[in-house]
């Protein structure tokens, strides 16, 4: 399967203040979105995934390596970024901040198709892509303003907002973390229904290991910066390899295993522990005592989705 | 982005906002208040030719009692030279309000473009644009005003431009700091993403979310340019030959009617500059209501 957005080597480093390490929020990252495939990206706070989702929509300029679309790097000019914001959209996690409360549903949804320059039957698009996002009946949505709905309108009118566009690629960074439970589950079946219909590629950012098993056909496990196991979302989830990721699991309510709960300090991308960089927390370090552990570097991983799953791990391999 | 390419029944409301404005500007009474107290004096002071003449302004064609309280004839008193103090607080209000309007608006215009550049770019741009600002802040505006005066020569527009310079900065740091808040939503991050640069952001997205703060503030900058220009001109440096109601104040003061205990020629140009920067405030706050969409209704 071809990728239609893919990311080599990927490194974003924040500068410090003087006298402070810079952080690297993203410390080389390969990973691949394929035509109509959604992969979820997990981890915990501050480990680098929403980075990791502004860099790949152009917001945040990497440090090194490069982002793909379909296969053509992508350039940092103003017209190179128009361009490729056609086809690759961002839902943000808050759409009640995503909204300009300024702006009625209407404009809102109509800015990318007026940025674009694609105002021919400008109504027509529009509504559709509000029937798409499931505001039906659209006239009914149009003039209303973003204080006037509830925050799963709100999120499917910025889901509208990038349809409109007609994207092939959309990146969402927590895009149910701020609705209720009920709102959630209609949210994630609108994108699985989008993906079905319109073949749409979706990299969704997520906290949630539970929405991950629920909408993606892989899972990319990210700590600190890098991904440390990505695979089919069959194989990470329910025969995970990496201890980070099986940590993970095992605290879930149904997990059946004994909860694992990580020691030590939380991951600071401004001091990354050498050799693997989850050795200070590894519960099976501290059962192992393998000196490669702290001591020898592990490679970043390939995010060939071949296989069927990797792990960053000395002891695991 | 015409009416043509919009099916029946979606509502495209930019060609309805200013409809839809004043409908709810009509429901707020003590915006409504404000507005007909501007209009008053607006109507007044554009009328004032067609019923003031150069004989009941001219201090040697004037006939009335001299320093005179109210009496039948003259409602508010007569001045010193014995001309209707009614009819020179009327025509004061031209110059008073022309001179509050005009440094109003280049202040709203010099300090909102600055500001809202240095808020956008926080670049190199930013930067020297805020040095600039602070540089004329830390200039003592009464004594810069003055000089200004002195270089310009005596008159209303030099007043005009001495108020406007020295009264952008505080426009410019209050729109720059909103525009820093409004920079920092996820919607401006939402924008960039489906391709807006950086003038739409700043002319779609940001210029709306602060225009409601450009407005009260603009209020507030006429209430003050109004009390400027009447400090400026008591102080001597407007012309001597008009009447606005700084140069009444000063020609009372001068001509000794706190002294007299003249009260009817000290306090209608002062209530007159009280009312108009009432009106000014009750206007700017409704008007801030009716723009910012979550006060509709409270």
């Amino acid at each position: 399967m071809k990728p239609v957005l893919e990311v080599r080597d990927l490194m974003v480093t924040y500068p410090a203040r003087r006298g402070a390490a810079p952080a690297r929020a993203v410390d080389g990252v390969n990973l691949q979105v394929g035509q109509g495939e959604i992969v979820a990206l997990v981890g915990e706070s501050g480990c680098g995934k929403s980075t990791l989702a502004r860099a790949l929509v152009g917001l945040v300029k990497p440090t090194g390596g490069q982002v793909l679309s379909d296969g053509v790097p992508l350039g940092y000019s103003a017209a190179a970024l128009k361009a490729y914001r056609r086809h690759t959209q961002l839902v943000l996690q808050d759409p009640g901040g995503a909204l300009n409360p300024r702006q009625n549903v209407f404009d809102a949804v109509a800015e990318g198709p007026r940025l674009h320059g694609l105002t021919d039957r400008l109504g027509e698009r529009v509504h559709t892509a509000l029937a798409k996002a499931g505001l039906r009946p659209p006239e009914q949505f149009a003039g209303r303003f973003p204080h006037e709905m509830s925050g799963g309108q709100q999120q499917r009118v910025v889901i509208a907002g990038a349809l409109a566009l007609e994207p092939s690629v959309i990146v969402a960074d927590e895009p149910v973390a701020s609705l209720d439970a009920s709102v959630r589950g209609e949210i994630l079946k609108l994108i699985l229904e989008l993906r079905d219909s319109l073949g749409l590629s979706a990299l969704v950012v997520s906290h949630d290991l539970g929405l991950a098993w629920n909408i993606a056909d892989r899972v990319a496990v990210m700590y600190l910066g890098r991904i440390v196991e990505t695979g089919t979302v069959e194989e990470v989830l329910l025969r995970p390899k990496h201890p980070y990721t099986r940590a993970l699991l095992s605290v879930l309510p149904d997990s059946g295993e004994p909860p694992v709960l990580l020691t030590g300090e939380p991951p600071d991308p401004t001091s990354v522990p050498g050799g693997c960089r989850f050795h200070p927390r590894c519960p099976l370090r501290a059962a192992e005592q393998d000196s490669r552990c702290d001591g020898q570097d592990l490679p970043v991983l390939t995010g060939d989705p071949s296989a069927s799953s990797l792990a960053a791990c000395h002891l695991v391999q | 982005m015409s009416a043509l390419d919009t099916p029946a029944g979606l509502d495209v409301p930019r060609h309805h906002a200013f409809s839809r404005f004043c409908r709810a500007f009509a429901k707020r009474p003590a915006g409504l208040a404000g507005l007909g107290l501007l209009v008053a004096f607006g109507v007044l002071a554009l009328a004032a030719p067609l019923f003031i003449g150069d004989d009941q302004l001219n201090v040697i064609k004037v006939d009335g009692p001299q320093l005179s309280p109210p009496v039948d004839g003259y409602p508010l008193g007569t001045d010193q030279a014995g001309r209707s103090v009614l009819l020179l607080v009327i025509w004061g209000a031209r110059e008073s309000l022309s001179i509050g309007l005009i440094a109003t608006a280049l202040t709203v215009v010099l300090g909102s473009t600055v500001g809202l550049l240095a808020g956008h770019y926080q670049g190199w741009i930013g930067k020297i644009l805020m040095h600039v600002t602070d540089w004329f802040i830390a200039l003592p505006s009464l004594p810069l005003a003055i000089s200004l005066s002195a270089v310009l020569g005596q008159g209303a527009a030099s007043i005009t431009i001495a108020i406007a310079v020295t009264s952008w900065t505080a426009t410019a740091r209050l729109v720059r700091a909103q525009t820093l808040s409004v920079e920092a939503r996820p919607f401006i991050e939402r924008a960039k993403v489906l391709g807006a640069g950086n003038t739409q952001i700043m002319i779609r997205h940001v210029l709306p979310n602060v225009m409601p703060l450009i407005l009260v503030s603009s209020t507030l900058t006429v209430a003050s340019a109004i009390l400027s220009e009447a400090t400026l001109t008591f102080l001597g440096l407007g012309d001597p030959t008009s009447v606005t109601w700084g140069s009444m104040l000063q020609a009372a003061f001068l001509g000794g009617a706190v002294t007299a205990g003249a009260w009817w020629y000290l306090m209608p140009p002062g209530i007159a500059i009280l009312i108009v920067v009432l009106g000014f405030t009750l206007v700017g706050r409704a008007v801030e209501h009716v723009l910012n969409p979550r006060m509709v209704g409270r």
